[in-house]
């Protein structure tokens, strides 16, 4: 016994008594602040509905094929299993569409972000509203219109075939369908960021560009593109990481052209019944998508986006 | 550079004028910010347009470097119109009110983005931005700071360092230093009247304080509702306003009212005032003094025009003193001394005031309409 200890244990009782409940104490008002009481009833449903699956996932992942357990040895078959067979084709179909289509909202967006920015002015609103309002529609019953468009006799074909008798295939069931289908349900999540990240360049830094002798294009290159990289990282961000987990398009205007690793995964957990195999499907696509967002977040700051600084 | 350095003698303005406006219109629906105006500025001149906010002087500039078109009227540039010039194709070039330096950019690559932007090759570009942070007393370890990090006055160099790199055959400038407090600002004036005469080139400064104006221009030229009230050199605008919103521009003035009646200047109670005026003939009138044209009289002391009344306010402004005497019902004059002449008493004390009829300046109202 050391002698600090055995003055410890010397310590006067009340002294002792008044230290013990004053941790206790201080971790009730750690949890009677507003801050945590306020945060408290998002944290809970965080842990519960999102983070406890996402835990049993990545359990699930390192479990022997085919069972339904998580009290199983924990293994890497299942990652052995789909690095061996073809699984990594959905994967590249999967990367390579959203890659696909995120260029082209790009393309698509910038300028309508631009000219709804500094062009429309007050009349941009009512764009904003027109690109806003189908989302109020979901996702499945608009591709399901363009089923209608697209299907061999349907709007489109029917049209091409009666005024100017050219004969159409059916354009559905394509990879080219797929990627209009993903381009069209995404376009808002590119616009919106992008637009914001236009309306953070000021107008006299292009005009300053412009006075200083640069031409329109030079004033694009070197003001309003770098300025605006922040809401254009993270539309790209958005639109890929949601084209890349994506599934209904690549099925109802896809059919069987393209196999999207969203399709792999639910076929595992469904028709299957494999869930490790879909768990650890999942997991590499999660580590994907998560690397990718940390690599574009660390390059914005967000409390400039949102006007904190 | 060189030489122009060691030359002690300002630049002379030449005779002949590089930018010349004539008759020139902005109309914004209905109204005219900027109102037929006819003028002519000088090559190698500091001309400084000034007056309160929407007197039209931003527009004015704003039409000068290209980035609006007048309604009417010819802007000429060495007598060549350049109204459909657009800005990026004018040899001239403008230091904003916000400076608009690029944030994502570093000093050296603020500095030399005109050069880059005409082709000119990196080496180049990184001695002529090393040449103009020298030129601007910024350290040459500037040149790959992130502009975000400079502080206020740094800025502002860092803008004027890339106006000049631009090589303007003008250089405008949108109250650059209205952001910058009060001691800073003084310095940054100074400086910027010893840049424009290192470089010899034009420079059009537009400010709403006239203080400013007198302190770095060759030539002022005050503007309200779209028009020049006056244009002349500082002596010329301070010694002899030509209406009482000028002499009201450059601070604080007493004012009383007056009407001319039988060739004098008297006030409501009857009170005649010795002015310069010989045949004052108007229905109503001001007659302005400013306060450090007033003195203290002392007994024994004469002047012109004699009040008298009771020190109700001292105001210490430094190296003077402002008094404010109670003359009358209700009315008040300032009084502004150097601090060796403090008046016999402190506030609350009755003193005589008085002006020479030199300092007296009338405006008759007709001339008020301008």
């Amino acid at each position: 016994m050391s002698r600090a200890s055995d003055f410890a244990a010397e310590a006067p009782a009340p002294l002792r008594a008044i230290r013990a409940p004053s941790r206790l104490a201080s971790l009730g008002r750690w949890f009677a602040e507003p801050g945590v009481v306020a945060a408290a009833p998002l944290a809970l449903l965080m842990l519960g509905g999102f983070l406890g699956p996402l835990l049993l996932v990545v359990v699930f992942a390192f479990m022997p094929g085919g069972t339904f357990s998580i009290l199983q040895v924990p293994t890497l078959a299942n990652f052995v299993e789909i690095v061996a067979n073809s699984y990594y084709l959905s994967f590249l179909a999967s990367l390579w569409l959203a890659a696909l289509t995120v260029v082209i909202c790009l393309v698509v967006c910038y300028p309508v972000a631009f000219a709804m920015v500094r062009v429309f002015g007050r009349h941009g609103s009512i764009l904003a509203l027109l690109i806003t309002a189908p989302l109020f529609v979901a996702d499945n019953l608009r591709l399901m219109g363009w089923v209608l468009f697209l299907v061999k006799g349907g709007v489109v074909s029917g049209s091409l075939q009666t005024w100017f008798g050219i004969e159409v295939d059916s354009m559905l069931y394509t990879s080219g369908a797929t990627l209009f289908g993903l381009v069209y349900i995404y376009l808002p999540f590119m616009l919106f960021p992008i637009i914001m990240g236009i309306s953070m360049v000021p107008e006299q830094m292009r005009e300053a560009a412009f006075d200083l002798g640069a031409t329109r294009f030079q004033v694009l290159r070197e003001v309003d593109v770098p300025l605006a990289m922040p809401g254009i990282l993270i539309g790209s961000l958005m639109t890929f990481i949601l084209a890349a987990g994506s599934l209904t398009e690549a099925r109802t205007l896809g059919g069987n052209a393209v196999t999207m690793i969203a399709m792999d995964i639910q076929k595992e957990f469904g028709f299957a019944q494999n869930w490790p195999k879909g768990s650890a499907l999942a997991v590499l696509m999660i580590l994907l998508a998560g690397a990718l967002a940390v690599t574009a977040l660390k390059r914005i700051d967000l409390d400039l986006i949102f006007g904190r600084k | 550079m060189a030489e122009a350095a060691q030359s002690l003698k300002p630049p002379e303005p030449a005779g002949q004028p590089i930018l010349q406006l004539r008759n020139v219109d902005r109309i914004f629906d209905s109204f005219a910010a900027v109102d037929r105006i006819t003028l002519d500025i000088y090559e190698r001149e500091f001309f400084t347009i000034v007056g309160p906010s929407g007197s039209g002087k931003t527009t004015m500039v704003r039409m000068l470097v290209g980035m609006d078109k007048p309604t009417n009227g010819d802007i000429l540039l060495r007598g060549e119109r350049i109204n459909d010039v657009p800005a990026n194709r004018r040899p001239t070039c403008m230091v904003f009110q916000s400076l608009a330096l690029f944030p994502h950019r570093t000093v050296g690559q603020n500095i030399e983005f005109p050069l880059k932007m005409r082709g000119v090759d990196a080496a180049t570009r990184r001695k002529r931005a090393l040449e103009l942070l020298d030129q601007l007393r910024l350290p040459q370890s500037y040149y790959g700071k992130m502009v975000t990090q400079c502080s206020g006055g740094e800025r502002q160099r860092v803008a004027l360092a890339r106006a000049l790199a631009f090589d303007p055959e003008i250089l405008f400038f949108d109250e650059p230093l209205s952001a910058l407090d009060y001691r800073l600002r003084k310095l940054l004036e100074k400086e910027l009247k010893d840049i424009h005469r290192e470089t010899g080139k034009t420079f059009v400064y537009i400010t709403h304080s006239l203080e400013e104006a007198m302190v770095m221009s060759d030539r002022i030229g005050v503007m309200n509702r779209g028009r020049f009230v006056q244009i002349g050199t500082p002596r010329e605008i301070y010694g002899s306003p030509h209406s009482r919103f000028v002499s009201e521009f450059m601070g604080e003035v007493n004012v009383i009212e007056v009407r001319g009646e039988a060739g004098a200047v008297v006030d409501a109670a009857g009170t005649r005032f010795a002015t310069p005026v010989v045949a004052a003939d108007f229905d109503t009138g001001t007659l302005v003094v400013r306060p450090e044209d007033v003195r203290f009289v002392g007994a024994g002391e004469s002047a012109d025009n004699r009040l008298t009344g009771v020190i109700y306010n001292e105001y210490l402004l430094g190296s003077r003193v402002q008094y404010q005497v109670r003359v009358g019902e209700g009315q008040t004059f300032l009084v502004e001394k150097l601090r060796d002449q403090m008046p016999p008493g402190g506030p609350g004390s009755a003193v005589t005031i008085g002006w020479d009829a030199r300092d007296s300046m009338v405006f008759p109202a007709s001339r008020l309409q301008q």
